[in-house]
């Protein structure tokens, strides 16, 4: 066993921190807050010259071939800096599709100008009533001519506002809940018969809404098989959960530094307040919970390439209920500790307070997770 | 000891249900089963009509326009409007400025304010914190000075809640620096809209709305007769009026409220084919957390009986708050958990995004994370019952 960065890890680590303290802290992110789109393409140009969107990906698509964990450990240091690009939309959820299911051509074509910063993609899968399960799929692609007529809503898809193609998940064949049937299509942003709805949520980040509307797709656009989406989907939003544990880690990490510095330097009664020994616990809990969530993150982050879905299920199910329950805790006392101070949008805190509040609810709630962990296999034996 | 309703209180409790169903206006009622914020205006109009029955200030005895209700009436009445969802008024008013005048005030300041306070006439707001007096209230800063018969104010308050809709602060001052910081404190009532001096600067809560204040006095003057009680006297009478408030913001209705939203959200949730209020674990969820409140209820149910023979809110009313406001923390956060993917949407989402009785849940959810530090914080709140009523040293 070795918990050692590898010097190229560091390397990228201290690149990313640099990079996010001098030209994307919070006060970038409070401009993108109020911007339409929400992130700066030009920033997200930066981001392909520097490798960093393809850091987990071939080097034939312009990647440079690194692990799942190389791409947390930049997510963590995004998450210090509330990093607004749609890095885990279009890199790691619809990225990691394409590198799966995709053609040559998809991956040239989808790829390459995503990992360079030329463009950006999304993934639309939920749908009102599906909650966080994947096979749960109304909309629906029925055959016409050679190609398709894809028709229904998807809810909050990230980045779906700006992506320049969305990967849609439709029913080819099945019921409602059948686990086979789910076909991926590659659907340009501007296809007729496609709505798009921009809605910015309480982290200030950005999803649409999507309406389709007998949207046609011809065969090349059919990413991956016909009716058999379901575990390439269930692989990238996993990774997904990852990454959102690792985005998370840094913000956690954010709130408890700023907390316990404020302890250190605000007074009342006379006294820093981070001499009230209940403070001082908190404190030491608050640390607790975010090395048990740093632990749970890089588990997370070395199984998301495992190829045996119970493995991979069950360390990321774990990541994702622990930021959640553990991370809860410091997310809640970060607040506390802060007094009215972090109740105020003119502070940071509060920032952080909801991206990690909507980082737990993404691919999976802690309940969603706390199932699957115990209908695993593995959980009986 | 007897917990059943007589006759007399169930006939009540129709009485008041059904001047509900009449009385609020179409608006309010369609905002109360979205479960819609009200606005400033919404809560003034909702003020006046309670008024013109009489039902304002369940709290208030009746010489000074109170219904006359003992404990029992007032529990029913608080049960009904959280069932209606109807407008909570501002309790600055009603529940701390204007209790601590009846008890405290000159007959002249009972005169000019109680009235316009029961009418909601005047809106209130609370000027106590300061940027380095939080839970050290008493290191206060704000200077009082005499000035013939008058107090020139200078200094800061901060985070006073709707300064900007009050037409009066009631604030407290330092009009004496030599002594021990609890000396020297008085109680002033000022006219935010006709003194000169009075700045008030909004700004946002975590919430999204311009919740709160700073509230800043440059040579602001005051009349002496806007003092409550002594020069010097404004702590012992800050503490009251804290014990006031520590009953008022329980939320045990609001609970009520949030306990109900769930179960709609949770209807209206499909989860497959059936709805998340089909699935066993998630009831559970909602019932540990309705069961909590039922037992907070029996506290609020013996603090009021206390109250009703006669002893101030004491110390047992800091585990109101404390439980309470934890309460309704953990239910703003089962409604976000029974919202899904929906929890991160946010008030100003376009229409239909959300339903909209769902539109303002995750700005409470933000909000409410405020309650368990306003009104003395939780943690004081614990030093309090460690001190006071466990009888512990101090550190
Ligand atoms: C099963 C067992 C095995 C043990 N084995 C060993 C051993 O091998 N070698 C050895 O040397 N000792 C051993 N101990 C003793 C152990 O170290 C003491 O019990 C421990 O130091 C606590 O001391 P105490 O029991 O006097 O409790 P106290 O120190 O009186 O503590 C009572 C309570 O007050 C709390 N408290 C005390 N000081 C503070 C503070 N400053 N701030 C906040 N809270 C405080 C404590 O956490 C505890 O809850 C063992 C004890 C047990 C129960
Ligand atoms: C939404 C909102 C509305 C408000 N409205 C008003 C208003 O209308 N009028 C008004 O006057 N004020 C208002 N307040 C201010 C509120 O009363 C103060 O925020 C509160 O008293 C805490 O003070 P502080 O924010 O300075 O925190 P601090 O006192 O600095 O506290 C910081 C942290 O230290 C803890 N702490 C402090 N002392 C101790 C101790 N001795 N032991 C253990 N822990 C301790 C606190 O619990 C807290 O966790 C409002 C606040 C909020 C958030």
């Amino acid at each position: 066993m070795n918990f050692e960065l590898s010097k190229e890890q560091q390397m990228i680590v201290g690149s990313v921190a640099g990079f996010v303290k001098d030209e994307s802290n919070v006060e970038r992110f409070r401009d993108m807050r109020e911007d339409e789109r929400g992130w700066d393409p030009e920033v997200w140009r930066t981001m392909g010259e520097y490798g960093w969107l393809g850091i987990a990906f071939p080097e034939q698509y312009g990647g440079i071939d690194g692990s799942f964990l190389d791409m947390a450990l930049i997510l963590e240091q995004f998450g210090r800096g509330l990093v607004p690009e749609p890095y885990i939309a279009s890199v790691v959820l619809a990225g990691s599709l394409v590198l799966e299911l995709g053609s040559d051509d998809q991956k040239n074509g989808l790829l390459a100008p995503m990992l360079a910063g030329e463009a950006s993609l999304a993934l639309a899968y939920a749908e009102r009533q599906s909650r966080y399960r994947l096979e749960d799929c109304l909309t629906t692609a029925s055959v016409e001519g050679d190609g398709y007529r894809i028709s229904g809503e998807k809810v909050w898809v990230l980045n779906g506002h700006a992506a320049d193609s969305i990967l849609v998940v439709a029913r080819t064949s099945g019921e409602q809940l059948d686990r086979d049937g789910l076909t991926l299509f590659v659907v340009p942003s501007d296809a007729e018969g496609l709505e798009r709805t921009a809605v910015r949520g309480m982290d200030g980040q950005r999803s649409a809404m999507l309406s389709l509307n007998g949207v046609a797709a011809g065969p090349e656009q059919v990413l991956g098989p016909v009716g058999g989406a379901l575990p390439a989907l269930e692989w990238a939003l996993d990774r997904a959960a990852a990454a959102a544990c690792a985005e998370a880690q840094g913000a956690l990490k954010e709130l408890l530094d700023r907390t316990v510095d404020y302890l250190k330097n605000r007074e009342q009664f006379g006294v820093k307040i981070g001499s009230f020994q209940a403070l001082q616990h908190r404190a030491a809990e608050m640390f607790a919970e975010v090395e048990l969530c740093k632990g749970t993150m890089i588990l997370a982050a070395l199984s998301a390439d495992l190829e045996d879905p119970a493995e991979r299920a069950a360390e990321i199910s774990a990541a994702k209920v622990q930021l959640t329950d553990g991370g809860w805790f410091v997310l809640e006392h970060a607040l506390q500790l802060h007094g009215g101070i972090a109740l105020t949008d003119e502070q940071d805190l509060g920032l952080f307070f909801k991206r990690v509040r909507v980082l737990q609810g993404l691919f999976g709630d802690a309940d969603h997770h706390v199932d699957r962990f115990q209908a695993l296999p593995g959980f009986a034996a | 000891m007897d917990m059943t309703f007589s006759a007399e209180d169930e006939r009540f409790r129709q009485e008041v249900r059904g001047w509900l169903a009449e009385a609020m206006p179409e608006p309010l009622k369609e905002k109360a089963s979205n479960g819609a914020h009200y606005t400033p205006d919404d809560v003034r109009e909702w003020h006046r009509i309670l008024h013109s029955k009489g039902w304002a200030a369940p709290n208030w005895p009746e010489r000074h326009g109170g219904p006359g209700w003992d404990v029992t009436k007032r529990f029913i009445f608080g049960e009904e409007v959280a069932r209606a969802q109807a407008p909570t008024l501002s309790p600055f008013g009603i529940g701390m400025v204007g209790p601590l005048l009846i008890q405290f005030g000159s007959d002249e300041q009972k005169q000019r304010f109680l009235p316009k306070i029961l009418s909601g006439e005047e809106l209130w707001c609370q000027g106590y914190s300061e940027p380095n007096a939080g839970s050290d209230l008493a290191s206060l800063q704000l200077r009082a000075d005499r000035d013939g018969d008058e107090y020139v104010l200078n200094g800061q308050k901060t985070w006073t809640s709707a300064a900007q809709y009050a037409d009066w602060i009631f604030l407290l001052a330092r009009t004496d620096s030599s002594g021990k910081k609890q000396e020297g404190i008085t109680f002033l009532l000022a006219d935010m809209k006709n003194t000169e001096g009075i700045e008030v600067k909004p700004f946002l809560n975590i919430d999204g709305t311009p919740a709160f204040a700073d509230t800043y006095f440059t040579d602001a003057r005051v009349p002496q007769s806007n003092r409550v009680g002594p020069e010097g006297g404004g702590w012992s009478m800050a503490k009251a009026l804290l014990g006031h408030e520590r009953t008022g913001i329980g939320g045990v209705s609001e609970a009520a409220r949030w306990i109900a939203r769930i179960k709609r959200i949770a209807r209206d949730t499909p989860v497959g084919t059936a709805t998340l209020a089909d699935d066993p674990a998630f009831r559970r969820r909602i019932a540990r957390l309705q069961i909590r409140h039922r037992a907070l209820s029996m506290v609020n149910y013996r603090t009021l009986a206390a109250a009703q023979l006669g002893h101030a809110p004491g110390p047992e009313s800091s585990i109101l708050k404390i439980v309470g406001t934890e309460l309704g923390q953990e239910l703003t956060e089962l409604a976000m958990d029974a919202l899904g993917h929906s929890a991160q949407s946010w008030f100003d989402a376009p229409a239909g995004v959300v339903p909209e009785y769902q539109r303002w849940i995750s700005s409470r959810f933000n909000y409410l994370r405020a309650s368990t530090v306003y009104g003395g914080s939780n943690e004081i709140q614990k030093n309090i019952i460690s001190k006071h009523i466990l009888g512990l040293p101090g550190a």
